[in-house]
């Protein structure tokens, strides 16, 4: 946590160009394949991005997300309601959290720097709760995605 | 004992947002970093390491012990407080969980890019 928000920070060397990470966060069908969601269209700002979970268990929930800003090989961002996977809660009317990912080139290729924040605005309670139901689920699928980043790493 | 277990059962969702809510300010922060060494302090005491006023200090002790962060108990004259860890252990189980998550889907968005 840091000092005015409990929130989450990630930085991640990737051996490739910006424009390369660029196209994999924004193409709509490459942020599909990792994210592992089917989505309906590309992204536009401003505009609610849906589609398909792809997780095996999660193909019944709708992913939705709404995309903020697209500044080209710079920052990416979306404001949603973090694995919002229980299909009979209704997340709507709860505050998002803000999801931002910024691009930097050096010299291996390119560093990504993930944020997202804004957890002290949402009953995250709730979404514990849902998280506690389907933990056998998400344990299992943890070490599926790990087995698969491992085969083709 | 009895009172916090009653609380934590009939609040938990609204009892999980007042805490994020209660360490999204940086003098509160500062003060549960305080008090997490462990004496009880009185209102004075942190006052005295600090630029606040005993009314600002009282203020925010308040909505920590609101959120179930900070407890406190009379001594005297005087009213002590101390740090009070359970809440918070909800929390970090929360963003633990969403934490490894991001770095599971990262680690395919570098397999994907990297190929």
């Amino acid at each position: 946590m840091d000092s005015h928000d409990s929130g989450i920070e990630k930085r991640i060397e990737l051996k490739a160009p910006v424009s390369r990470v660029w196209r994999a966060l924004t193409d709509h069908r490459e942020f599909g394949e990792w994210f592992r969601v089917k989505l309906e269209g590309p992204f536009v700002a401003g505009q609610e991005a849906r589609g398909q979970i792809l997780h095996p268990g999660y193909e019944h929930v709708t992913w939705r997300a709404v995309i903020q800003k697209i500044e080209p090989d710079r920052l990416f961002s979306f404001t949603w309601h973090p694995y919002s996977v229980d299909p009979n809660v209704d997340y709507s009317t709860e505050t998002p959290t803000l999801v931002e990912f910024r691009l930097e080139e050096n010299a291996g290729g390119t560093l990504l720097l993930l944020t997202e924040s804004g957890f002290d605005k949402i009953p995250a309670d709730r979404r514990l709760e849902a998280f506690r139901k389907n933990d056998g689920g998400w344990t299992q699928q943890m070490k599926n995605i790990e087995s698969h980043v491992t085969q083709t790493s | 004992m009895s009172h916090k277990h009653r609380k934590r059962k009939l609040g938990k969702p609204k009892a999980r947002a007042r805490v994020f809510a209660a360490l999204g300010d940086k003098t509160r922060l500062a003060l549960v970093a305080k008090l997490c060494g462990g004496e009880p302090c009185s209102i004075s005491q942190l006052a005295e390491e600090s630029k606040l006023t005993r009314q600002a200090i009282t203020k925010h002790l308040g909505v920590l012990e609101r959120a179930g962060i900070v407890r406190s108990a009379h001594s005297g004259r005087e009213r002590l407080f101390e740090f009070d860890p359970e809440p918070l252990e909800g929390l970090r189980e929360y963003l633990n969980f969403v934490s490894k998550q991001w770095d599971q889907t990262l680690l395919r968005l570098k397999s994907l890019v990297e190929k």
